[in-house]
């Protein structure tokens, strides 16, 4: 079931470019022939490999600290594009559970929730100030995100606040599952099928 | 919400808002919606879920409102039984062994029902106006086009459809994209929603749902409209829709799963009781004047960058930050020089296919471009119909003999070159002009370059063998 979302600490890296697609976070060859477990190894594989299949050493999530990093800086619009929720299961899988950015791809920012991953909204000149001041001094990189007070507390001791829909926040905190949760609410399905079939027969042959 | 029908009379409202609060079945918290889903489409790519739900023991709340489809990781090649990915073999088993122990209606690879989900859907007339569509896929905002709610899910989603028959969801805010006025020579479709994705940014729809309108909208015929709604995900839309009217009723009558002449009357009332009210208010109103709007082509490896066809490469310098760092980038793995003519550019490649642009209207359009011709020696050119009704009815008009002559490959339907899942890819460097909707890094395969455009400006291409002009293109053959 899903992972539980509390208190995170560890290092983050920026990784501020705009318009993180989802194929770019994972392949799609990756994700039909990768068992599911095994698709952090192919989180980013085209910025953090070269072509030879070799590790790009410039690349930001190559170089130590960030190599461990669990949070992630990210810019504008990240993981946008396709639907693919093996996108959060790479990253994941990689090590991530939490991406901070000004603005989510839709999809999936949703699938984030899914699977215990936090992607948290804040605003770009709040996520460029943290990733200058990591840039600056990999000493910074250290953060703690804190979901229930929907905190950031830096390494200089500055606190951020955030906010997560409370059911959302909910589900993370306690680890809960959406299908569990509308199972309970069986009785209104069906009900809203017995009040559907009237107006709209067509749609129950 | 807006409804007020104990007095009879209703606050204006969007019909984004007037077909979300039909489908809610409850409220789990403030802002929380449960939706019913009344169509769902389950595409091979995401057979391994039926494992997922399995092990949790959960029947399949209503297997009749869910459909199989085989096309994602099925082989376009001619003759083909199945896959030619090493991993398809395995999608589409378990896609069968799924829908079989579920009974779930699949289209199987040949079946003659079978063909890309957001093609099939409306061609098929499963989807209808009014209903609320999802798919495990982002351009499930195709299905928008006539008058349904349609969005993309990801795959625990799917799985919470399959077992509930509901999607947890939060209400987007509303923008309406209209487009005026009647457009030029060589425009299509694809053109008008390219260009609005390149002056909005492919950020722009975020957070919202977009309702097409416009006098260029209700000119457009159903093909048309699906091509624009689909794209809606490119600019970051939740979902993309067109107001359902006389155009969508003649285009459903009498497909194989639209409502059934005992019904058909009453669907039709039914449909005709919602639309967008006169005085509704959107969040964001967008205007875009389709005289001024040329044949598109992009640039880089995001949707916004486009530019039309007679324009220049845009130059980096005149961007700052992140947007200039992100150009850069794109014109180096795109392999062009800012300044140059962007006509001229010398292809390797022609995909004519995908959910955006593999229909009857597109592969007319492309045809008509390409009768007589032939396809530029180095050029290697696809057209892969989105499903067999199209190949069936493309075959009867002859089209198939058109792209033939000409040099081009005739394939079997599926999503193919637009995403590779099924091992077909365009190589590392090679340069593909493509009638599908994403041209990111790598989408066609590593290393591949991909040029956006619609199914007769690729025509042009492959003739030419260089990205051209297709209104100059028509002119040379005249
Ligand atoms: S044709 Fe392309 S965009 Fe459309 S469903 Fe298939 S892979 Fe996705």
């Amino acid at each position: 079931m899903m992972k539980k979302f509390t208190v995170l600490k560890g290092i983050a890296a920026p990784l501020m470019v705009p318009n993180i697609d989802t194929d770019r976070i994972i392949r799609i060859e990756r994700c039909a022939g990768i068992p599911r477990e095994r698709q952090g190894e192919y989180m980013l594989e085209m910025m953090r490999l070269d072509p030879d299949g070799s590790e790009n050493p410039h690349f930001i999530l190559n170089k130590p600290p960030f190599r461990e990093a669990k949070i992630l800086l990210a810019a504008e619009n990240f993981g946008c594009g396709s639907s693919r929720e093996n996108a959060v299961w790479a990253l994941m899988g990689w090590g991530l559970r939490c991406i901070i950015a000004p603005s989510f791809g839709d999809i999936f920012f949703g699938n984030c929730f899914q699977n215990g991953m936090l992607p948290i909204r804040l605003s770009a000149a709040t996520v460029e100030r943290l990733a200058a001041a990591i840039e600056a001094d990999a000493g910074n990189a250290v953060l703690t995100v804190d979901l229930e007070r929907q905190r950031i507390l830096t390494a200089q001791g500055e606190e951020i606040t955030f906010e997560v829909e409370p059911l959302r926040r909910r589900m993370l905190l306690e680890g809960l599952d959406e299908i569990g949760l509308t199972l309970e609410h069986e009785a209104e399905i069906a009900a809203f099928q017995n009040r559907d079939r009237g107006v709209r027969p067509w749609l129950y042959v | 919400m807006t409804l007020s029908t104990a007095t009879g009379t209703a606050a204006p409202s969007t019909l984004f808002d007037k077909l979300w609060e039909r489908h809610v079945v409850a409220e789990p918290a403030p802002g929380v919606s449960l939706l019913h889903v009344d169509r769902h489409f389950f595409t091979d790519l995401h057979s391994p879920e039926f494992k997922l739900l399995a092990a949790r023991g959960l029947p399949v709340r209503n297997p009749e409102m869910t459909f199989c489809v085989a096309d994602h990781v099925v082989s376009s090649r001619p003759g083909r039984t199945g896959g030619n990915a090493a991993w398809s073999e395995t999608y589409l088993a378990d896609l069968r062994a799924g829908s079989k122990r579920y009974r779930i209606k699949l289209f199987d690879v040949n079946d003659d029902g079978q063909g890309i989900a957001h093609v099939i859907g409306p061609e098929l007339g499963i989807t209808q106006p009014g209903m609320l569509v999802v798919v495990g896929d982002s351009h499930t905002s195709t299905h928008g086009a006539l008058g349904a709610l349609a969005w993309g899910i990801g795959s625990s989603e799917g799985v919470h459809v399959l077992a509930t028959q509901t999607v947890v969801q939060r209400k987007p805010k509303r923008m309406r994209i209209r487009f005026e006025g009647t457009p030029g020579p060589g425009v299509e479709a694809k053109d008008l929603i390219l260009h609005a994705i390149g002056k909005l940014g492919t950020a722009a729809g975020a957070g919202y749902a977009v309702e097409y309108a416009g006098s260029a909208i209700r000119a457009l015929d159903i093909e048309g409209r699906l091509t624009v709604c689909n794209l809606s995900i490119e600019m970051g839309a939740k979902s993309g829709m067109i107001a359902p009217d006389e155009k969508t009723a003649a285009y459903l009558r009498g497909r194989r799963y639209a409502p059934k002449a005992e019904h058909w009357d009453l669907a039709v009332q039914h449909w005709k009781t919602f639309g967008t009210d006169d005085d509704a208010v959107f969040e964001r109103e967008v205007e875009i004047d389709v005289r001024k709007i040329r044949p598109q082509i992009t640039w880089g490896t995001s949707p916004q960058d486009v530019i039309a066809i007679d324009a220049t490469i845009p130059d980096p310098a005149s961007a700052g930050g992140e947007r200039r760092q992100a150009m850069l980038a794109a014109l180096e793995y795109m392999g062009l020089v800012p300044g140059q003519p962007i006509a001229g550019t010398k292809i390797d490649w022609v995909f004519i296919g995908s959910c955006t642009n593999s229909r009857m209207s597109d592969l007319r359009s492309a045809a008509n471009v390409v009768r007589g011709r032939k396809v530029a020696a180095h050029v290697r050119a696809w057209v892969v119909p989105g499903s067999q009704g199209v190949k069936r009815d493309a075959e009867a008009e002859g089209l198939d003999r058109i792209f033939r002559e000409a040099g081009f490959e005739w394939r079997e339907p599926g999503c193919s070159l637009c995403v590779g899942a099924n091992g077909e890819l365009v190589g590392p460097g090679e340069r593909c002009v493509s009638t599908s909707n994403r041209n990111f890094v790598g989408r066609q395969g590593p290393g591949a370059r991909t040029h956006l455009a619609s199914p007769p400006m690729a025509a042009a291409a492959a003739i030419a063998g260089v990205i051209t002009d297709v209104r100059q293109s028509t002119l040379e053959k005249r």
